[in-house]
């Protein structure tokens, strides 16, 4: 094995993991705030990618330059993302909020179904092909290949999961989404409507999820109905593998998770890729059951 | 004087068992009064009724005039209605100031709340020194004090407080009726619910009695605090 190979499947890894890293947070958001596996999630990447393709073929024939078509249909991604996150958890979870838990997990499975029949409804099983909205000729740096859109990707995931930080961890209403996470009653007594930060929560994760969805279509040139699935698990994993509910956590997992699937395919055929997942998964639940970064702080009483 | 708050026929109910069973007690702009109770008497039922946490199965709240039974405990601040939750609910999670500022969550005077802030760290110093620790790092004593700081910033009028002695060391209990009592001369008013019955009469205007539900006494707190029945139930003899 070469050191060229290595660092190229590491610049591949950054790229996919900063995907995963996205769409983990928007598992690791509602975990925290709910103690709930929206399934759902993956579904809603695929619709930010399915609404950005809509958008950007429309935006593209009206006579757009690429960069602002681009611009925009990720906005409307977002916003349509954000609105359905928010009426899923209005509609499917809240009725749920003090049921057993396993009731909310099996409806958020059928969530995830219904949203996948919803875009076949819509769009039909065919995968439809994303406009190259970025330049994707390839450029050498040093040993490694990568492209303007891979470029964009990274930067765009880091750009936003610092912000993410900023918004948790130092404005108002993040401190109320640690609140609300940590007690919900309390924070009700503090003047939190508590379904209104969590209506936030689901509309911030979404709105990541569905730049995400823009990302890995425009990466791999395609979108269908059914990439939310694999894309979906894969996040998740990286969510459990970082400690669920801890968005460090997710944004690491995410970024490992992508690394161990890239670096892997050195050793075995790309066919078995989806494999380094799960195996990644196991291991950290038998050795690390709360996660690579999971937290537990001492509550005394 | 019509009374600020005035509690009728108040019934709780857990599936169904009714833990609280048509108590009427009231309290008046200023004053400080306590419910006292052992054990399950229902003292958390009542004040979880009155905040919003549960329903009432029956009965009214009014405060101010204005209805507000069942009204969420988050539409609640705002009316100047704060309460220190049972066992301190302190955010673990949370810095000892990102708690306060909760405590001020339903307030925009952002240059107000900040003098306020200081104004708890002067009254209270212990949560100065530890700002920004984690509140769950704090003792149980500590957490009480910021319980109640925090629900200072909220701008009460009427401050409701659970047990805030509970499982504490005389010395820390101390400190915290310290604190209420500085509370109650900045005209806040305060109904203090307490298993200390010895402790809460001594501070209180008025009290009243709670056993399984139902209020036996009530009265002047100095004539409670001598009655003989409240002496053997509640005061050791
Ligand atoms: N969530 C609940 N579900 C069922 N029963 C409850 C619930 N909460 C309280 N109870 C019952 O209602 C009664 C009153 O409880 P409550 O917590 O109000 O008592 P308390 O006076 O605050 O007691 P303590 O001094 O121990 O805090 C008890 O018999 C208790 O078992
Ligand atoms: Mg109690």
């Amino acid at each position: 094995m070469s050191m060229d190979v290595l660092l190229q499947q590491i610049a591949n890894g950054l790229v996919v993991g900063s995907v995963y890293a996205l769409v983990a947070l928007g598992y690791t958001m509602v975990y925290g705030i709910l103690q709930l596996i929206n399934f759902a999630h993956g579904e809603i990447v695929m619709i930010g990618a399915l609404t950005a393709l809509v958008t950007a073929n429309g935006l593209l024939s009206a006579g757009l330059p690429s960069v602002l078509a681009l611009i925009i249909s990720i906005f409307v991604a977002m916003v349509v993302c954000a609105i359905s996150g928010v009426l899923i958890e209005r509609i499917a979870y809240r009725p749920l909020r003090n049921a057993p838990r396993l009731a909310p997990l099996i409806t958020a499975i059928g969530v995830s179904i219904l949203l996948q029949q919803i875009a076949i409804l819509v769009f039909g099983r065919n995968y439809f092909s994303f406009p190259e909205l970025i330049d994707k000729t390839p450029i050498q740096i040093g040993a490694i290949t990568v492209t303007m859109n891979e470029i964009v990707i990274v930067v765009t995931s880091v750009a936003l999961m610092a912000g993410l930080i900023w918004l948790v961890h130092r404005t108002k209403i993040g401190t109320a989404m640690r609140a609300t996470a940590e007690n919900q009653k309390v924070a009700g007594l503090m003047g939190i409507d508590i379904n209104k930060i969590i209506g936030i929560t689901f509309a911030i994760g979404s709105a990541l999820g569905a730049v995400a969805g823009v990302m890995v279509a425009s990466n791999y040139g395609q979108a269908h109905y059914y990439m939310g699935f694999m894309l979906g698990l894969k996040a998740f994993t990286a969510a459990v593998m970082g400690g669920i509910g801890n968005l460090w956590g997710a944004m690491i997992g995410g970024l490992i998770l992508g690394l161990v699937e890239n670096v892997g395919l050195i050793f075995v055929r790309g066919d078995y890729k989806d494999i380094f997942a799960f195996i990644v998964l196991v291991a950290v639940l038998i050795f690390r059951p709360q996660g690579l970064v999971g937290e537990k702080v001492a509550e005394r009483a | 004087m019509t009374a600020m708050l005035d509690i009728k026929k108040l019934e709780v109910a857990y599936g169904g068992i009714r833990a609280i069973k048509g108590i009427d007690f009231h309290v008046k702009e200023g004053e400080l009064v306590t419910l006292i109770g052992a054990n399950g008497a229902g003292k958390s039922s009542t004040l979880r009724a009155l905040s919003g946490l549960v329903k009432p199965a029956g009965g009214t709240v009014t405060y101010k005039g204005k209805d507000i039974t069942g009204v969420p405990s988050h539409a609640l601040v705002g009316l100047g209605i704060a309460l220190c939750p049972e066992g301190r609910g302190v955010f673990a999670r949370l810095s000892v100031h990102e708690n306060l500022l909760m405590g001020a969550y339903a307030r925009n005077d952002k240059a107000q709340i900040a003098v306020d802030v200081d104004e708890i760290y002067t009254m209270i110093p212990r949560l100065k020194e530890r700002n920004f620790q984690m509140a769950g790092t704090l003792s149980g004593g500590e957490q009480q004090m910021l319980a109640i700081g925090r629900a200072m910033l909220a701008q009460p009028k009427l401050l409701m407080l659970d047990e805030p002695s509970m499982g504490l060391a005389p010395l820390m209990v101390e400190k915290i009726f310290e604190i209420i009592r500085l509370i109650a001369k900045r005209n806040t008013t305060i109904l203090l619910i307490e298993q200390n019955a010895q402790l809460a009469l001594e501070h209180a205007d008025r009290g009243y009695v709670l056993e399984s539900g139902e209020i036996t006494l009530q009265g002047d707190a100095k004539v409670l605090l001598a009655d003989p029945r409240v002496k053997a139930a509640y005061l050791g003899g």
